[in-house]
């Protein structure tokens, strides 16, 4: 509920979607929070932004950067607002 | 041959009337593709907030049913938000299978229902309690313009009179 321009898409108990949570609240970043279905057929709006049906992913309107992968999105996040940024 | 149909009475419900606030909540609310925490604030008013019976039961399925029917949402501008203790996976299933046009909140402990004054304490479903029936029109400035709750059970919206609510805005 929270505004921002950041959006996780995440699965409920996926131990990759809570690292990216982990780190968005450890850089005190507020963050939309979508939860999507297990099955992957059942995942078309991340499809439709990544063009893969993986989560985590996350959206960043601010740069217009979409990711997946929860290592590229942690160190994405790390290093544009990570200390020193 | 006229058949005794025997309604439970559930009594009148203590429900938010016209031109109190509507009580403020957070819930996640589902869309065919993901669920999201949202405020009741978030939704553009005026809003129709229907409590509606849990998935699977046939009074949600007529009421649900009536309301994609009668798309409030085209004639009036309104946002029609259901409110369920339904898990958010099987709205997402519900939504997807009967491509229902709008969203539901989840609400399993059922607090907005009780913040409503609607709850239904289930007889012979230990443990359980969801909304009565029930309809609320929320104004721009966040009050009540409609309310109607059921007291008795089943029963269901009066959409005519809801439609006329809606018209004379």
């Amino acid at each position: 509920m929270t505004e921002s321009w950041l959006t996780v898409y995440r699965l409920q108990a996926c131990p990759y979607c809570e690292r990216v949570i982990r780190v968005l609240d450890e850089l005190e970043l507020p963050y939309h929070s979508r939860f999507v279905e297990p099955m992957h057929s059942e995942r078309n709006v991340v499809k439709r932004l990544t063009g893969s049906r993986s989560v985590p992913a996350l959206v960043d309107d601010r740069n217009d950067v979409i990711l997946t992968e929860s290592e590229n999105i942690v160190n994405y996040l790390r290093g544009v607002y990570g200390d020193g940024n | 041959m006229a058949i005794d149909f025997e309604v439970t009475d559930l009594g009148a419900a203590d429900h938010p009337t016209v031109g109190e606030p509507a009580p403020a909540f957070t819930r996640p609310l589902v869309t065919a593709e993901y669920w999201e925490d949202t405020a009741l604030s978030a939704l553009e008013p005026p809003v129709v907030l229907v409590f509606a019976p849990m998935l699977g039961s046939f009074p949600a399925t007529y009421i649900y049913d009536e309301l994609a029917d009668r798309a409030w949402d085209d004639q009036y501008d309104v946002s029609v938000v259901g409110c369920t203790i339904s898990t958010p996976y099987d709205i997402a299933r519900f939504l997807d299978a009967e491509d229902y046009p709008y969203p539901l909140f989840s609400d399993p402990a059922n607090g907005v229902a009780e913040r409503y004054g609607v709850v239904h304490d289930l007889d012979g479903m230990a443990g359980v309690s969801e909304p009565r029936p029930a309809v609320f029109v929320i104004d721009d400035d966040r009050s009540i313009q409609y309310a109607w709750a059921a007291t008795e059970w089943p029963a269901f919206p009066p959409y005519d009179a809801i439609a006329d609510a809606l018209a004379s805005r």
